[in-house]
Order: C-alpha cells, then structure tokens, then sequence
C-alpha cells in the first residue's frame, strides 16, 4: 500500500440536520425524507439506499408535512402555509401554493392519489384536487377548534381521521363535515396535566383509528361509535408518529425518548379468526425524539432529531436472510461537501448557509509508521463565507490552485477569486455571472483552474474559461433531446481534454472538451453512480455505482478496459459488495498509475490493478502484515485491494501529493454533542 | 437408633386446590396440605421412597392429586383425606410431572436419559385397574433434550401444543400437528446477548401466548409461534436478575414474575408501563402459583418460606416465615457486601431474642449493630425493643442471656475482639408519653486488653466466666468482680461451659488447638484436661450431661459427658459427614424413659444439631417401623355419623331393630348385624363421594344391605372384615374368605332360609366387590 503522511482533519464540524418527515412511495421503492432546514432527500431504496437526489433547503420553507401522489408526485407543505410540489427530473421546485389556512401541519394523499389534504393552523382541513400540471384547491372540512395536527384518510377515500388537540375528529369526505369527535384523556396514570396534542392518526379499513399523543399512548379507537376500544400506554414522553403497513396488519410508532414500537396484529389463538393488535419488539436506534417513521413492506424507516435515518428490516418479511436484511443507518449526505486544492493545501467546508476554507497544518517532525507527528503550525482558518439570503448552498468547488471558489443556491450562482499576499488574503466576488447560470447542480474546475465545468439543474453543462480575475462563456452542452435530467457528478480529466457528467439514471456521458462535442456514452447501468474520475495519462474512466461495483472504462479506446471486464468475470468479494455506504471520492496516485485510491464512509482503499483479484475465500479486511512475516506469505495473501478501515467516519479523503494524504472525519459523539439534550431517562444501575 | 433429618429445605413446589382452600407443597419425599386460610399444615402426605419432584391436581377430578418422584412412581392421592388412591409404577427417575385435561389418562413426565444432563418429556398412560399398584404403560416420547427444571415446560391452554425451554432456544410441539417448531435466540459471544438463556416458561390460559424468562431478566411474550417464520415476541423487562418463575393469572389478564430482587412483579395486560409491586417479601422468589379460581397468588421463597398473596397484590399469609433482622431493602447484586447475622440467642426463657447483624466491606469498616427482640404473646412473634449501633468497635464473639430463674433483671453479656465484654441490661425508658423498657450497658470489663473470645454465665447466674485469648476469667455478676482467673497456655478458649446441677462446681472450656479443660471452681484448679477437638459444645439444661461435637477426618463424632468425669457417657461416631455449625438440647415436655444405658441421656432433652449444609438433624428415638405410619390406618371410620338423609335412613332402621328386639325372643337365632358393621354401609359413608362409583350402581347394593338378613353372621366371618380394613390384605386371602363362606353355605338346605342367604352373601360379595372398586380409579366422576 505504501506509506503515507496523513492530515488528520477534524475540525469539520458539520451538523446534519434533524429529519422531519419521510414519505415512502411503494410503486418506485423510493423513501423522501424532509429534513429541519427544509432539505428534501430521495433515497432509492432498490438501489442500496443511495441518496440519489436532493433538494436544497430555504430558511423560511419548514417542512411539516411530505406526501407522495399519483404518478411519482412528490408534495410537502411547511409553516409558511404553502404547498410545493417538487419536479423530480430537475431537481427544483415545480410551483408553490399558497393554502391560506396559516401554517400547514399536516398532509395526506388520498388511497388513489388524486386529491391532497392538508390540515392548517386555524384548525381548517382543505381538499385539493390534484392535476396534472397544478394542484386546485377544491373545499373546506368543517372547521375545528385548533390546529390540525395529523391527517388520515380511510382506505376506501370516504371519510378522514384529523388529530388536533385533545380530540380526533372523523370527516364525512362527501359532505365534508365531522360526523365523530372523540375527546382524549389528558392526564393518563399522573403523567401529564397538560393539553394532549394528537402527534398522529391512522385510519383502517375496518374503521379503527390509531391515535398516538403526547401523553405516551396508543389508543385504538372505533371511527362507527366515537368509542376507546384500548390504550397503550408505552412512553413516559411523546409518541410522534405512526405508520401502518399497507396489508394493516403492522404498524410503527416512534417516541420522543428515541425508542420505536412495533405493533403486530396476531391471531389471539391459532384456530379462531379473532386478532389483536399487540405492542412487540421495541427499537433504540436513536437517542433523540424520533419525528417520523415509515412503513415499507419489509422495513420500519425512522428519523429524528438526532439526524440518522434508520431502516429496519422486518425479519419476517424478508425472504432471504441476506445483507438486504441489515439495519441500515444513514447519517451522512452521499455526496462530497468539500473540496481541496493540493497545491495551496487549502480545504474548502460547505455547511448549508457558509463555507469555510482552512489551510492545513504541517510538520516537520519525522517519525516510523503508526507515529503521530506534533504540529509545527497549526491548521488555518483562512475564510468564512457566508451566503446571503435564505436559501441553502447546493454544491461548492475550490480551484486546484486555491485562487477560486464557486458555489450555488437555488437562485444565483457564485464566483469568487481569491488573492493570496502573505498571510492576508482578499476576496473578490466576480459580478455580472452571465443570465442563463441562474444555478447549479455541480461544479467543478480543471486540473489546471482554468476551466469552469458547470452542471446546471436545466440538464445543461457549461464551460468557462478562467483568466486571471475574469471569465468567458465557453460553450453549452444541451441536455439530451427530450430528457431534463440533471447532471449530478462532473469529472475531468487531468490534461483536460476529457469531461465526464453522470445523472441520477442515465450512463455516462463523455465529452471532448476540446471539440467541444459529445465523445461517447458509457452504457447505462442499472444502479446510479455515486463517484467519477478520470485517471491521468491513460484516460481511463473510473465508475463506482451504488450497488458496490466499479468499472473502468477506457475514453481513447470507448470500451471497457481488460482490467474491468477481468473484474466483472471474477466478480468483487461478497463483503466488498456488503458495505453500507456508497464510494464517494475517487482518485489517482501520480507516479503508480496502476493504483485508484477511493473511499467510503468508513473505509480507504487503494486498488492496486497489477495485483490478483481477491476471491471471496481470501480475506478481504486484512491489517497490514506484520514485517516478520515471511515475504511469501506475504505476498501470497497479498490482492489488489488494500483497505484501511482506521479513519471513521470518513468524509473526505484525498491524496495532497505523492506520500501525503488528507483524511477528513466527523466522528458521531461530536455531532451529538451539538444537537439538544435528549429527554432524561433514569438508566438503570446508574 | 440412626439420626434422623426432620426438616431439610424445602423444594417448593407449589399449587392450590380447586376451590384454594389448599395449598400444596413438596417437602422432601413428602407433599403437605396446607389450609389456605389458616396457613396450618392439613396433611402430610407420605408414601414416596425418594425426593418428590411434581404435584399436580388431577384435570379430570379435582379433588385428587398426582404426584411424582425419584423414585419413579407416580401416586395419585385424595389430599381431603390423605389417603393415597393408586400407585404407578414408571421404573425411572421422574423429574417433573404435567398434567392437562385434553390428555385422555396420560400423564406428562421429564425422564434422564441415558447421558447426563438430557431429559425428556414422555407421556406415560395411566391404565385403569382396579388394583393400587398399577404398572404404567411404557412412555413415548414428546419432545428430547429439554431442560430437567420443571419450570422449563409448560402446556398450552388448551393441551395443543407444549412449550420447553433450554439454553438458548425455545421448542414448541403441536400435538395435532406432531411437529415441532424451534426458535432460537442469538447467543454470541458478544456482551449485549450473553446472559439471553431461558430460565423458565408459561403458556396463557386463553390465548396463544407463552411468556418466557431469561437469564438476564427479561420476559419475552411469544405470539403467532405456530408459524416459524411469522412468531413475534415482545419484550418486558424489570428484573435486573434472573426471573425465576413466571405465573400467568386464572384468567391470562395479568403475568405474575419473581426473581432475586424479592419483589413480586404484576403485569397487567402483559404490558411494560402498566406493572405493579409487591416489594420485600424478603428472600427470592421461587416459585409462584396461582390459584385456579384466581382469587389468590402464593410465592415461595428460597429462605423455606411460603406467601399467600391476595389478588390486590397484599400478603394474607406466610406459612414457616423466618423473622427479618435486618429490616432493610435487600439489594441483590454480585460483588455486593450484604449485612450479615452473626450472632443470636434466646434468653429469659424466650422472652428476649438478641441479634447482631455485621457488614464489612473493608478492612477497618465495620459496622455492627445489635437488636434485642421482645415477644410478644398476642402476635405470637418478636417486636424490636432496642437497636444498639456499634455495641463494640471490633467483631463480636460471642452473646449470652443470664438465664437463672431468680435473676430480677434480664442481663446480657456480649464478648467482642475489640478487647472488652459489656453486659447489658434491662432497664426502664420511659418518657413522657409511654412507659418502656430498653436495654442499657451496665458494665464494660476488660482483661490486659486481650480480645474476648466467648463468655458463659454459671446456671444460677452468680458468677461470669469471659475467655481473653488463652485466659478464663470469673467475674462475680452482684458487683462485677473479677474473682479468679485460670490459664492453661493451650491456646486461644473457643467454647466455654459451666456445669449444672451436681456439676455447677465445674467449668468447662474449648480451646482451638483441640484441649478439652475442665476447672474446678472451689479448688480453682484443673481437674482433667483431653485432647479434643471440639467444634460446639453445650449443656443439657436438665441434667448434668454435656454435649461435645468433633471434627475428625472422617465426619463429626459426638460425645455426652458429665463434667465431673472425663469419662463420656456416649459416643456416637460419624454423626455427618459434614462439620455441625451448632447444637442445642431442647427439654423434653414429658420426660422419655429409655432404659438402655447408651439413651439415657436423651430422657430429658432432645438433641439438635445443624450442619453446614444447613440441615437440622436430630438424634430419634423411634424404630423405623414406627416412623413409618401406614397411609391405611389414617383410614379410620368416623364414630359419630352426621345427620344426613343416611343417618335417618339408618336411625330408622335402628329403631326397627330396636322394637323387633323387644318383641322377639331371645332364643331367636336370626341376629340382626349392627348397621355399623354392615361394610358396604360404612363403606359407602366413609369414603368419600368422589371416589365412588355412579349412585344407581350403589343403590341396589345398599338397598340389599339395608335388608334383614335371617341368617346371623358366623362368627368367622366378623374378623375377616376387620382384616379387609388393612389395605395390605392381598387379594388371595380374599378369594381364600370367600371359599370358605361358600363351604359352609354349602350345608344349608331350607329353600326359604336359601333365599335370605343368598341375598347376604351377595350382599357380602357386593361388599368386596365395592371395596375393589375403592381402588379403582374413578377419574371419569367428576368433581361438581
């Protein structure tokens, strides 16, 4: 593997935010998850639980509320009283509506997915047609004391549960107006005098209503009678959420204290028809509030406060006790939000409304492998960028030769020169961005910063050149006829003559920068790519795909090289393919051009192409040998991929020059230390 | 004469009759029945060769109880009577016994195999015979490798399906479908699973549900297992320990759990926030069983003691309780120091108990604390009346009461390593809102700052002597004197002992490097020495007779000796084989006479003696035939009959005789058999109606015995009956009487006369018939 000098980075101290909401779509096997600063991720789940697209979160935009409609529509509806539905092949915002009942807390799609119902602040719930090209709001529901909390629809579409505060109210759908009113006990065995907010409702087809509260309970309730059938009392704090499974015969509920329950409903013995609902497994995979939870059919989906997003698989569901069937736990975006620029040794931070740019430390203490060498100047915080306006930042880029920083919102794209004299260093913003780069999907700058690659969210790529303090339009690749998708991943090729832009489903599209015109198309795979690179000298096109597989593809040659297609014969090592996280950097050793240094969250690995592949009985996780073993032992267990699992959770990783790298780590306990104190719970024996 | 165990620990197994009037419990090789109302025990049940392992009503008549034991019979008893019904023999070791309604007459046992530690569960079918000694048919397997707790097995409901646990995994078998289904629990290596293994199990009574216990304190709520795929359990978890037991109530809306935290943990609607508490019940929770009709709970402990508990979760009961000295929270955890009762002794003839209770974590961290107990005749029970904290500063060594009868004042001497002895008495503490008495520290005596090792008061409780290492001192108990001192450089005394009676004069002491001395008190010199290496010695209180254990090689020997010659009066060797902690002479109420040389001792006082393995054992004087009290002669007529439609029947018939003896002469040769004596009558009053046969197959039997037979009754024939009485009667005997009976009907040839002795005898026949059908089992009647 060879012996690098490692900057240890972990002054990164970036902070996800809180899931709000998830909205799981059955037909599409896609999970939306709407995040506190109005972030809207879409996970796929067929393709390993890649975050394939994003949206960038707004100040004002606080998502309550996230529904999936007929035909892959995607709504949310926040406090600011809108409703917005979300274009899923541009990755913006179709339109935004105003539903003019004060801030919106909750929303439901009904079972056929033509109309859209959101509950409102002033206790109103509103009925929306869904169209084709806009949502129109259709009527009132008969209008509450409070707000309306919670929102269900019946599965046949004929009546509605709302949750507001203290009671739940059932709504004729036709006449649209309360035919029960079911009053929930405040005070439930001393724990609580206080109002009882109603978190969340659901509706079954055999008329029950589930209730989940503030004060701890899960009440089933009979929609016929306005009647309590039963209560469980399961938390000392709020239950938040629930989601039933579509065959109803599960549900989920998660807690303020983090815990989430599983309801099953059983058979009371196993020769009568009669069947009870009965509170089975509990679940801690988070120590905050547990906002939201989902309900696939093989798999419990829950987020909360502390920023995981965790899939459970339902054991009984799964057909195949495979790696499909491991707990999923999802922290990190699956994209890069830094950059580096090698040669100044300048890392450039994005967090959502600022990017920060540091110069690394260095050393000039030398030390034997496993050393950790002292500081002789300290790392540098050189810049604090902050964007203005609400709107986040979507992606970032520092030039290779730390003089330029480009970065986007929503709304306006941002070019900025640096000037280095000493120690001080000025900032000068370029103005007068050109009318058509109005945002930006991805950015990225030649080798030798003097082109600008540009992916914006119309499907386009454009070329600037960059000249000392000033740029030029290049030139536009237009979209594909007849597709608007957005190109999410650039790359470049070292002599910059080559460029590479991968979307969310289509293959990968290679340009001749030079020519300016379309070199060829990698062919499409089945899983989307989650990281690009173009090695040097050879050209060759380096893939990785979210289901673990990695490809090599020759530019000069527009096929796959030997190598790939001997790796793809061979097949990758069954725990290769079992990692969780996708590669999300890729990059190349100058002087060994056989080796491809990539990396995940929680592992580094260096492919060394020269050496045979591991099959799936060598060991793939091997520390390095020991050196009193014998060279041939050695060199018998020997494989092409060296892997270092030491630095995790891995953010970024690169190689600064030819013995050293750059690692950047988040470890988890610092990320928790920044969110609210969890409730307190008396832990036994402490 | 053997030494006999009278009471060993108690392995509990316990469960209630129908109707909770009784409580049943497994004793050793017996079964007691205990009244639930009155926590007295009703019957000991006796029978078994070997350890009794199961109880169980019987499902198909609940005034009968199946029981099992080591010594592989299953016996079948009626417990209102005490009378054992039938006996199955098995031929194995039984290690646990089920019972449910839907098997026929099979019972469930738990049989080892051949290899240690396999079990198994079998069905053994009881075959109906009329006989008592029944061979049972040979099992067939259920389920192989199962846990040998009976805990570890539990039916279904409604006799579907069978739940067993062992280690790791829970096996349920479903006897319709004859399939077995298994699930396992992870038990890696890794920390969090460890401790997962199954400790006991329970099926609801209503649904498919089995709740089960684990190592680590968890109670998981099995559902929707007869699909191996779709099972679901749900997780409750209180216990920081084990559970030891899990009881489901009569009608399955609440789980009862108990473990090592002595708390009895209710589980209402088998959900985690809603359980509620019965707390100190004062040692761990071994069992706990509920009453079939579901109004009472009982718990029984590891301390041999047994609480009814109301279903409002509130003791009713305690059947054999130990008194709590330490009177605070036991806090079960590993590593911990618990307080611990070092000393304790009666005094003032049972009036006062004296405790003392120490816990040392480190060295030099002491701390002690002595409680003086009074009795209190209302309550029956021990009232704390004083608690001194830190009576010493170092470990006490010994505890005496004066016990002389003409003492005004009780007095208590304490001994301790702190180098002084303080003696401690009665005085009055009464204050302004109440009179008491409390106990005070009269006098603190110290001997060259050496530590005390024991103290004994002489019997008229005028003189004190207190050991300081290898020195005896006496103190004179009016001033508190130090009168005289005796050393004998032999090491440190151990045991110190006054003599009574005829030998008051002498002192006996115990040294630990094995020097039995005895001192005369007028010469104040030694009057003989031995070697002896004595483990627990005391004084008989009613004769002069002292009583000497030793440790030897192969076991503790026993040796009884007058104080005035060093000559013992009995030696019994190898009394156990393991060391004996503690001995003690309790006077006999009425004095034994035994004439042989070698008991004499034993005529005023009976011999005690607890091992370390914490049996009380003691010295019987009994032939081991009269030990053994037949289970038949407990099946004595009731002599006064109670007015029941049959008393009239019979007062009837009575006075019919009555006038017809009037009128009759007395040369009449027909005599008229006392209603009493007729068998099938006393027969049918006397056994109880469950186990009769059908009312119309007894009707005409006791129709044709009400009948007057003209013949008189030979004289031959009137102790054949009584023999028949004794259950030991074989059947060949029997069959030897009836021949008999026809040999002499046989010279009788009056036709008229023919048919009245044709009615007796068959009524005499009937009578044998019936006393068969005694010993057949009447399962298929059942209880109302």
């Amino acid at each position: 593997m060879g012996e690098f000098k490692v900057h240890r980075v972990r002054f990164f101290n970036y902070v996800p935010s809180g899931i709000r909401c998830v909205a799981y779509n059955n037909q599409s096997n896609r999970l939306a998850v709407s995040r506190t600063d109005g972030t809207v991720e879409i996970y796929n789940l067929s393709a390993n639980y890649f975050q394939e697209k994003f949206f960038p979160g707004h100040e004002s935009r606080a998502t309550e509320a996230l529904c999936w409609a007929k035909g892959q529509r995607l709504f949310s509806a926040g406090l600011n009283g809108e409703i917005i539905e979300y274009d899923l092949q541009a990755l913006n915002i179709k339109y935004s509506m105003d539903a003019f009942g004060g801030p919106i807390w909750s929303m439901a799609a009904s079972p056929s997915g033509s109309q859209l119902l959101v509950g409102c602040e002033d206790g109103s719930v509103k009925l929306f047609q869904i169209n084709p090209d806009k949502i129109q709001f259709e009527r009132n529901f008969d209008r509450q004391k409070s707000r309306i909390l919670s929102l269900s629809w019946h599965p046949s579409g004929t009546h509605i549960a709302a949750g507001s505060i203290d009671c739940i109210s059932v709504f004729d759908v036709k006449s649209g107006s309360a035919i029960h009113k079911m009053h929930v006990d405040r005070q439930y065995m001393g724990v609580s005098k206080r109002k009882c907010i109603i978190w969340g409702v659901a509706f079954l087809s055999d008329g029950t209503v589930i209730s989940v509260d503030s004060a701890g309970k899960v009440q089933f309730w009979d929609s016929a009678t306005g009647t309590l059938v039963k209560t469980h009392l399961v938390a000392n704090a709020d239950v938040q959420s629930i989601a039933v499974s579509d065959q109803e015969d599960s549900f989920v509920v998660g807690t303020a204290e983090g815990t989430v329950f599983h309801f099953q409903l059983v058979s009371v013995t196993s020769n009568s028809s009669e069947k009870q609902w009965v509170r089975t497994k509990p679940f801690q995979h988070h120590t905050h509030d547990v906002r939201t939870v989902a309900h696939s059919p093989t798999a419990l989906i829950s987020g909360g406060t502390d920023t995981h997003l965790v899939i459970r698989p339902l054991m009984e569901k799964v057909e195949v006790k495979n790696y499909d069937a491991a707990l999923r736990k999802i922290t990190f975006p699956h994209r890069r939000l830094i950059s580096c620029s090698k040669k100044r040794q300048l890392l450039l931070f994005q967090f959502s409304h600022h990017l920060d740019l540091w110069r690394l430390g260095s050393t000039v203490a030398t030390g034997k492998h496993g050393d950790t060498l002292p500081l002789s100047k300290d790392a540098d915080h050189l810049l604090h960028l902050k964007t203005k306006g609400p709107e986040n930042i979507i992606c970032s880029c520092l030039s290779p030769c730390g003089s330029w920083i480009a970065y986007a919102t929503a709304s306006r794209f941002f070019l900025c020169r640096l000037n280095y004299e000493h120690d001080n260093i000025s900032l000068h913003r370029v103005s007068k961005m050109p009318a058509f780069l109005r945002s930006a999907v991805q950015i990225l700058f030649s080798e030798d910063s003097t082109k600008l690659f540009v992916a914006s969210n119309q499907g386009s790529l454009h070329i600037f050149r960059l000249l000392e303090g000033s740029f030029k339009h290049l030139h536009t690749f237009q979209a594909q006829s007849g597709t608007v998708e957005s190109m999410c991943l650039l790359a470049v090729s070292p002599d910059g003559n080559w460029l590479a832009a991968s979307g969310t489903s289509a293959g990968v599209h290679v340009y001749n920068v030079k020519r300016l015109k379309l070199h060829c198309t990698v062919p499409a795979y089945n899983f989307p790519v989650t990281a690009l690179a173009i090695a040097p000298k050879t050209n060759n096109l380096v893939i990785a795909h979210s289901d673990q597989q990695i490809f090599e593809y020759s530019i000069p040659d527009k096929q796959y090289t030997e190598w790939s297609r001997t790796i793809q014969k061979q097949g990758f090592h069954y725990l290769w393919l079992q990692r969780d996280t996708p590669i999300t950097h890729i990059s190349f050793h100058p002087k060994r051009p056989m080796h491809i240094l990539l990396h995940d969250a929680y592992m580094f690995c260096i492919i060394d192409k020269s050496l045979p592949l591991p099959n799936d009985k060598t060991l793939l996780y091997n520390p390095l040998p020991p050196t009193n073993e014998s060279d041939v032992i050695r060199r018998r267990t020997a494989h092409a991929f060296k892997i270092s699992k030491r630095y995790k959770p891995l953010l970024f990783m690169d190689l600064l020059d030819e013995r050293t790298l750059v690692a950047v780590e988040r470890p988890l306990d610092d990320i928790i230390a920044q969110l609210p104190p969890p409730i307190k719970k008396k832990k036994f024996g402490t | 004469m053997d030494s006999e165990e009278s009471d060993s620990p108690q392995r509990v197994c316990n469960s209630f009759s129908s109707r909770c009037r009784y409580l049943f419990c497994v004793s050793g090789d017996f079964i007691k029945v205990y009244s639930t109302a009155t926590e007295e025990c009703v019957h000991v049940l006796q029978g078994h060769q070997n350890l009794v392992t199961g109880i169980q009503l019987n499902p198909h008549n609940h005034l009968q109880l199946y029981s099992c034991s080591f010594d592989g019979t299953i016996k079948l008893w009626d417990y209102l009577d005490g009378i054992l019904i039938k006996t199955f023999t098995v031929g194995q070791k039984l290690h646990a016994l089920y019972t449910h309604a839907r098997a026929e007459d099979a019972v469930f046992v738990a049989i080892k195999k051949e290899k240690p530690d396999v079990f198994q569960l079998v069905s053994v079918r009881l075959p109906r015979s009329p006989r008592q000694d029944v061979e049972a048919e040979e099992p067939c397997l259920v389920l192989g490798y199962i846990s040998p707790s009976p805990k570890c097995v539990a039916f279904g409901s409604q006799g579907e399906y069978v739940a067993a646990v062992r280690d790791f995994y829970l096996s349920v078998y479903f006897f319709k479908k004859k399939a077995t289904s298994r699930f396992t629990l992870s038990s890696s290596g890794n920390r969090k699973h460890a401790k997962n293994n199954f400790t006991c199990v329970v099926c609801h009574p209503k649904e498919d549900c089995i709740a089960t216990g684990h190592k680590d304190g968890k109670i998981r709520l099995w559902r929707g297992f007869d699909d191996e795929k779709k099972y679901t359990y749900t997780c409750l978890h209180w216990h920081h320990d084990l559970v030891m037991d899990l009881a489901f109530s009569a009608t399955g809306g609440s789980l009862l759990s108990g473990g090592r935290e002595s708390v009895l943990v209710e589980w209402r609607d088998a959900a985690e926030k809603t359980k509620e508490f019965l707390p100190r019940l004062g040692a761990t929770i071994e069992h706990i069983s509920v009453s079939p009709a579901g109004d009472l709970l009982c718990t029984s402990h590891s301390d041999n003691k047994i609480t009814i508990i109301h279903r409002n979760l509130e003791a009713s009961a305690v059947i054999q309780g130990l008194l709590d000295i330490v009177q605070q929270e036991y806090i079960n955890d590993y590593g911990l120091v618990q307080i611990e009762l070092t000393k304790a002794a009666f005094g003032c003839f049972g009036a006062w108990l004296a405790t003392v209770e120490q816990r040392q974590e480190k060295e030099g961290e002491l701390e002690l604390q002595m409680k003086l107990w009074t009795y209190n005749k209302k309550t029956q029970g021990f009232v704390l009346n004083t608690k001194v904290s830190m009576p010493h500063e170092d470990h006490i060594t010994a505890l005496c009461f004066c016990n002389a009868e003409k003492s005004e004042s009780p007095t208590l001497v304490t001994a301790s390593r702190d180098g002084r002895f303080k003696v401690w008495v009665l005085a009055d503490d009464s204050d302004i809102y109440r009179e008491a008495v409390g106990w005070t520290c009269d006098f603190v005596g110290s001997y060259h700052k050496y530590q005390a090792t024991n103290c004994c008061f002489s019997e008229d409780g005028s003189l004190l002597a207190v050991s300081f290492e290898e020195t005896v001192t006496i103190w004179e108990s009016e001033a508190w004197e130090l009168r005289c001192t005796f050393c004998q450089r032999a090491g440190h005394v151990r045991h110190l002992c006054f003599g009574r009676l005829t030998c008051s004069k002498y002192l006996l002491g115990a040294t630990e490097n094995g020097t039995l001395c005895c001192w005369n008190l007028l010469s104040c010199a030694l009057e003989w020495s031995t070697k002896l290496n004595i483990t627990v010695m005391e004084p008989d209180p009613r004769s002069e007779n002292v009583a000497a254990v030793s440790r030897s090689s192969g076991g503790s020997d026993l040796f009884v000796f007058k104080p005035s010659e060093p000559r013992p009066l009995y030696v019994q060797r190898n009394i156990c084989s393991e060391e004996v902690r503690w001995g003690v002479f309790v006077p006999r109420d009425v004095p034994n006479a035994f004439t042989s040389e070698a008991l004499q001792w034993l005529n005023r006082s009976q011999f005690y003696f607890l091992t370390a393995s914490q049996s009380l054992l003691t010295f019987s004087s009994k032939s081991p035939e009269e030990k053994l009290t037949p289970t038949s002669k407990q099946l004595l007529a009731e002599e006064s009959l109670p007015t029941t439609p049959f008393y009239f029947i019979l007062g009837r018939h009575r006075q019919q005789r009555g006038e017809q003896a009037d009128g009759a002469s007395e040369s009449e040769l027909v005599q008229l058999p006392l209603t009493e004596n007729v068998p099938a009558i006393s027969e049918l009053l006397h056994t109880p109606a469950h186990v009769l046969p059908s009312a119309a197959f007894l009707c005409s039997m006791f129709v044709n015995s009400l009948l007057l037979a003209t013949e008189a009754r030979s004289a031959e024939e009137m102790p054949d009956d009584v023999a028949m009485e004794e259950e030991e009667e074989s059947d060949s005997s029997e069959e030897e009487g009836d021949a008999t009976e026809k040999a002499q009907h046989a010279d009788h040839t009056d036709a008229g006369d023919d048919l009245q002795q044709q009615l007796s005898q068959l009524a005499k026949c009937q009578e044998k018939e019936l006393r068969k059908l005694r010993r057949v089992d009447y399962s298929w009647v059942t209880a109302p």
